[in-house]
């Protein structure tokens, strides 16, 4: 049995508005492992988003246990967990969040900022992930200069550009025609079967849950 | 480095309203910088005058002269080291828009009362002997290309008749704010020629300029040179030279209040333009700054973000204001009469005073959007719809 990456115990979530209690997540439990490729399905507003958000610490839980590769995050403090995320997680977005003055080699770099590697180091990064997502002729194009689909390609060369162990994406074929979404789903299945990644994916499209190992579903709050 | 990039990149954003906001704040630091300009000129009118200086002038009003006979009367004073005098000529120089302060003055003592005017000495000894000699200030010998030897034709209206003065001297400013636009000739020479025209105006000094030995004695040399004349047809009033400039201007107080003021004001209104785009950028930018956190970036890179990009704009457009600023100045000084405002140059104060202004607003424009970038929870960040 592989390792356990993600262990959920027990977690609730809730949001407050103007003081009124709005429970999104009630008493998850879930167990991903190393190498798993999850399909996070469920109706809108069933809780998949906040899900993600928290197993990709940028959400806090409000009860429960929520350990990620060994780490509790919800100990974490705030500057703690950006160190965290920066080391762990990889983050795909729907609408992709590439910045628009940057080139793709500029947003694929951005994480790369962060750690200590040198101006050559960083090239080389880059320009390999680039190249393992098909875009390694389009590195000088803005976003705007570029498809959805290859926007979307980017963003998971960003994420995956620091080499995490985990990668979380929220309807990453959500904004995309049938045709690049098909090639965002080979990406990502390769990054799962090839580089080894565990990914955690939300997902409308049953078509994108076939191609991950596990599907799990959310309704209410609660997992099924 | 790595985050100066993205600062450029991000304020070129939008080239336009980048541009305007920099033309905005160029704009306002140049109208600063001319008001400040205007303001120092005045300022340093006063502060050029000297403390160990007093001017006796008529006590009813500056233009009814003085008898010269005072002026042995006041130089018995204890405390007073020289007494000099100056009449206001005026006339015209070939052309009435050439104006430049024309004055008759003691060869003898003027000189010495007023030691910020530099004279060589042979030059000088050449002037006290011709008695239609005169000395110019050099910025007016430059204006007008006086040369040694040359004859300046005036034509007289306080002292009507066609006169001619030969230059025997150019005087050098001892500091910027002296005064070089000065035309400067014998006081006996006017007289005597007055003498014998109208009779009833020989003899007359327009102000009397007090040299006394201690400053602080300034008050009470004063109030005994008034005292000598009290019960005269022509009773004096003798004040500072400081006083007596600020006399002049006081007129005009309330008006420097006001520039003083609006100068200010304008600080205030760079600092809601560029307040207003960098609040509109953050605006724009919530989802960028989620997606950055996201990433693992600290407040700091947000804070240095934001407060790199609202500096480098301020920085830009004071830097643009405050290089329009001189050839402004210059225009206006160009099309002023020379000699009015001999002290009309940009100073270095208002220089810094300008780029803090800048920087301050720089600073503070970046307050909101750094607040709003570090409140905003990375969640509520990346759901966020321009
Ligand atoms: N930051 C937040 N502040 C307040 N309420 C929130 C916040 N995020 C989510 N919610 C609420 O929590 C519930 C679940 O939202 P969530 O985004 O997790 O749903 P979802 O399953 O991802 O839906 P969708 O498929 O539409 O993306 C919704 O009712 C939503 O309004
Ligand atoms: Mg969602």
């Amino acid at each position: 049995m592989p390792n356990t990456l993600i262990d959920i115990k027990n977690l609730f979530k809730s949001y407050w508005r103007d003081s009124i209690e709005i429970p999104v997540l009630n008493d998850i439990t879930l167990e991903v492992h190393d190498g798993e490729f999850l399909a996070l399905m469920g109706p809108s507003g069933s809780g998949k988003t906040t899900l993600l958000n928290l197993i990709a610490g940028i959400d806090r839980p409000s009860k429960g246990s929520l350990t990620v590769s060994g780490t509790n995050i919800a100990d974490l403090g705030e500057s703690a967990l950006a160190k965290w995320r920066s080391q762990h997680v990889g983050f795909v977005f729907q609408f992709y969040n590439l910045l628009p003055v940057l080139t793709a080699f500029e947003n694929v770099e951005l994480p790369l900022l962060l750690t200590s590697l040198s101006k050559a180091e960083r090239k080389k990064h880059v320009e390999l992930v680039l190249d393992v997502v098909g875009l390694g002729d389009r590195m000088h194009h803005y976003p705007k200069q570029l498809s959805g689909g290859q926007e979307q390609r980017v963003a998971i060369a960003r994420a995956i550009v620091t080499d995490p162990t985990l990668l979380v994406a929220d309807e990453p074929t959500g904004d995309l025609d049938k045709h690049s979404a098909e090639e965002i789903l080979v990406l990502l299945d390769r990054l799962n079967q090839e580089f080894k990644k565990t990914i955690v994916m939300v997902t409308h499209d049953p078509r994108a849950a076939e191609r991950a190992t596990i599907q799990r579903h959310l309704d209410k709050g609660e997992l099924s | 480095m790595r985050v100066l990039k993205l600062i450029f990149k991000n304020s070129l954003r939008h080239k336009l309203r980048t541009s305007l906001t920099i033309l905005g704040l160029a704009i306002a630091v140049m109208a600063f910088g001319v008001l400040r300009t205007v303001l120092d000129m005045w300022n340093e009118g006063v502060e050029a005058a000297a403390a160990n200086r007093l001017i006796a002038r008529q006590a009813v009003s500056f233009i009814f002269p003085l008898p010269y006979s005072y002026r042995d009367k006041i130089a018995k004073i204890p405390g007073v080291e020289t007494v000099s005098f100056a009449n206001w000529f005026q006339g015209v120089y070939i052309d009435k828009n050439n104006f430049f302060a024309r004055m008759a003055v003691d060869p003898e003592t003027f000189f010495s009362v007023y030691p910020e005017l530099l004279v060589n000495q042979k030059e000088f000894e050449t002037f006290k002997q011709e008695r239609n000699s005169c000395i110019v200030g050099a910025e007016i010998a430059k204006q007008y290309g006086f040369k040694i030897g040359d004859v300046i034709p005036i034509e007289g209206d306080i002292y009507p008749g066609k006169w001619e003065f030969v230059v025997r001297g150019i005087y050098q400013p001892r500091d910027k704010s002296t005064d070089a636009t000065q035309m400067l000739f014998h006081w006996t020479y006017i007289d005597e020629r007055i003498k014998q025209d109208m009779p009833g105006r020989a003899g007359q000094v327009g102000w009397y300029i007090i040299k006394i030995k201690d400053p602080a004695q300034a008050a009470s040399i004063s109030e005994q040179v008034d005292a000598l004349f009290k019960n005269s047809p022509n009773a004096t009033k003798t004040e500072t030279e400081r006083a007596f400039t600020q006399s002049f201007i006081s007129g005009l107080n309330s008006l420097l209040q006001a520039m003083n003021f609006v100068s200010f004001i304008i600080i205030g209104i760079i600092m809601l333009v560029l307040g207003n785009t960098m609040i509109m950028s953050a605006r724009e930018r919530t989802r960028e700054y989620a997606v950055l956190k996201t990433l693992g970036f600290s407040a700091g890179h947000l804070v240095g973000l934001i407060l790199g990009e609202s500096l480098l704009i301020a920085a830009l457009g004071a830097g643009l204001g405050l290089l329009t600023t001189y050839p402004i100045v210059a225009g206006i000084s160009a099309v002023m009469p020379k000699g009015f405002f001999p002290y009309f140059f940009v100073t270095p104060t208002t220089i810094i005073l300008g780029a803090s202004a800048a920087l301050l607003v720089g600073f503070t424009a970046s307050i909101f959007p750094i607040q709003r970038a570090l409140r905003t929870r990375i969640v509520d960040g990346l759901r966020f719809l321009g």
